[in-house]
């Protein structure tokens, strides 16, 4: 026998199609044994591909393009989704306290006070405090007005209230009249630095601080106040609130205290605090119909993709029609060419696919200081790599039909 | 008795329906033996390269019997006929059809990883054709007789007791086109295969065991 070893052993052709068909098929090629299947069924599904340069390039920019579409719909999803409870996530209360029938986190009704002070008499709370929550008008130094929701909280528990401060500091919100925004929204409400002097609902107010990627789903900007400021600045009547949330005793039935405190305050709804979330969550995301018409965005990113990478795989199947031609005549099993053509869609969804993925964060990295954030965290990626291949294959279907249609006898014909 | 290789019984082959049928073979009863090689002419249209495909069990006929080593082809699947193919037989075309991205070593070992046969031997296979040194060449890279010889040592692998070509010197200079035929002369007198060769070139009837001539469907004396 000669000595020659398998070509396909060579370094140039393995930096790539190794990496992708992985170690078992390596270790195949470079015994220069292996059955029918993987090992030159992906290297002419790698060779395929590469072969033509040009195409090649135009195929992965396809689908680095279709996947970044893709990404960038599940990331406003989940931006979405994310901001809609970001409030919620971020106080450290067991339980929330609103107003009866109340839809979400941002719109509600006053509740009396003295809810708060019969909260406190039930067995199980270990603390609940107002918190306060309302739409109102801020005036810009330079003139116009802008929506904003003012949040009022105790400071002294720090069970709600702003975090990620990144200029100031929480105690300097106990200043009268001062308030933090987040620096997404410097523009927006037109304040450039800490001390600039604004009108929130025809009262004066300073801005003290600013927090970093606290965002709003509603899009208008929070306002951090302390309890008493922002009763003052939204012109709040003193005896109301609009929630109550606290804390339990670490040994209490998180359920049961619900229930008890439903049975004590009949006025109001009481939620354990990712009860609360997922209402609201779900309110913005799916009764509004906002989170819907973002899902039906990333569905078609999808089908968008999928036409590229079945346009482009087509295209490449089309041109090596008559080698499969030459395999049927050959007597190569139909599993054989399926195992090409699906070759060509892996490598495809690798080479294209994790550079899409990698874009995707980069972008998503860089919405971190917008106002609409795009959340792509790292447990998407093997998701998304999912949908990439599968979309691959998917589009590689219509190439296994033509392929597969392919009379062997037009290799005589040629 | 030694059964041949390849044997044709009443064979005909009709192309369409109505009235634009075609008929392209005609009653054809035909033999090929182990040892020997055998030329196929005919002018243009005359149903040569049906017959080969037929024998190589990738027509079913329209009348008529094809027999493979004793082994009647009627009834057989499409998948046990490609079984078949890849197992007893090797094409050699009239344009090669090498893959064009793959090197000349990489080309014969498909047909050896199809076969299930050691990827190693394409050197060997390469070698005897007389091209060790072009194994890491890509077909662009090399000459039309070389490309040739590359598409025999393919059709080579997994040592198939025949062999079927297409026009194999039509794109070859008559130098090359006779090292061609040599070389399909010398696997079928020195190895016992039977290789049919279908061909307008009257140097491969030179070289030929037997020539067969075709005509309007039907073998002539």
């Amino acid at each position: 026998m000669g000595d020659y070893a398998p070509n396909i052993a060579r370094f140039s052709d393995l930096r790539s199609f190794a990496f992708i068909c992985g170690p078992i098929v390596l270790n195949k090629m470079k015994r220069g044994r292996s059955h029918w299947g993987a090992g030159m069924a992906g290297l002419l599904a790698w060779r395929n591909l590469a072969h033509d340069r040009s195409r090649f390039v135009v195929t992965l920019v396809g689908i680095i393009f279709a996947v970044v579409l893709i990404a960038m719909q599940i990331g406003l999803f989940l931006g979405f989704s994310d901001s809609t409870t970001t409030i919620i996530r971020h106080t450290n209360a067991d339980f929330w306290i609103v107003a009866k029938g109340s839809q979400n986190f941002e719109v509600t009704l006053p509740i009396n006070e003295r809810e708060l002070y019969l909260a406190r008499s039930v067995p199980g709370v270990a603390q609940a405090e107002a918190l306060l929550v309302q739409f109102t008008l801020w005036k810009k130094p330079d003139g116009g007005n802008e929506s904003v929701i003012v949040l009022g909280s105790n400071l002294n528990t720090g069970l709600a209230g702003p975090w990620h401060i990144v200029e100031g500091q929480l105690e300097d919100l106990r200043r009268p009249d001062a308030v933090m925004i987040d620096r997404v929204f410097l523009d927006k409400l037109g304040v450039s630095t800490v001390g600039t002097r604004v009108e929130i609902n025809g009262r004066r107010a300073i801005v003290v601080g600013f927090t970093q990627g606290i965002r709003s789903f509603t899009t208008s900007p929070w306002v951090f106040a302390s309890y008493r400021n922002a009763q003052y600045l939204s012109g709040f009547a003193e005896d109301a609130t609009n929630y109550v949330i606290g804390r339990l005793h670490p040994d209490a039935d998180p359920a049961r205290v619900r229930d008890a405190l439903a049975q004590i305050l009949p006025r109001t709804d009481v939620y354990l605090s990712e009860q609360f979330a997922t209402r609201t969550r779900d309110y913005w995301m799916f009764t509004t119909g906002a989170g819907a018409s973002v899902l039906i965005s990333a569905v078609l990113g999808l089908l968008v993709g999928v036409v590229i990478v079945a346009q482009v795989l087509y295209a490449t199947t089309v041109d090596h029609l008559p080698e499969f031609g030459t395999l049927s005549a050959m007597g190569a099993p139909r599993a054989f060419i399926y195992k090409v053509i699906l070759g060509q869609a892996v490598i495809s969804a690798t080479l294209g696919g994790l550079p899409g993925i990698a874009v995707s964060m980069i972008i998503a990295k860089g919405s971190e200081s917008t106002a609409a954030a795009i959340l792509v965290p790292p447990w998407l990626v093997a998701p998304l790599y999912g949908i990439t291949l599968a979309m691959c294959i998917l589009a590689s279907v219509a190439s296994i039909r033509k392929a597969m249609s392919i009379d062997p006898a037009m290799v005589f014909q040629r | 008795m030694t059964r041949p290789a390849l044997e044709t019984r009443d064979l005909s082959m009709v192309y369409g329906t109505g009235d634009t049928a075609v008929r392209a073979l005609d009653a054809v009863d035909f033999q090929a033996s182990a040892g020997e090689i055998l030329a196929l002419m005919g002018p243009s249209g005359s149903g040569k390269t049906t017959l080969l495909m037929l024998l190589g069990c990738l027509l079913h006929p329209t009348a008529g019997a094809v027999w493979v080593e004793g082994q009647p082809l009627a009834g057989l699947s499409n998948h046990a006929l490609a079984q078949l193919r890849l197992r007893r037989m090797g094409f050699i075309f009239q344009s090669y059809n090498l893959f064009p991205a793959l090197t000349a070593a990489e080309n014969i070992q498909v047909a050896l990883e199809l076969k299930g046969r050691d990827l190693g031997e394409a050197t060997e296979l390469l070698d005897r054709v007389g091209l060790a040194g072009r194994l890491r060449n890509y077909p662009r890279q090399l000459s039309g007789g070389e490309k040739q010889r590359v598409a025999i040592a393919r059709a080579l692998a997994g040592d198939p007791p025949i062999l079927l070509a297409d026009e194999p010197t039509a794109a070859l200079d008559s130098v090359t086109g006779r090292t061609v035929v040599k070389l399909l002369a010398d696997l079928a007198h020195a190895q016992g295969r039977a290789v049919v060769v279908v061909t307008h070139d009257p140097r491969v009837g030179e070289l030929a065991d037997r020539v067969v001539r075709i005509e309007d469907g039907r073998l002539r004396p």
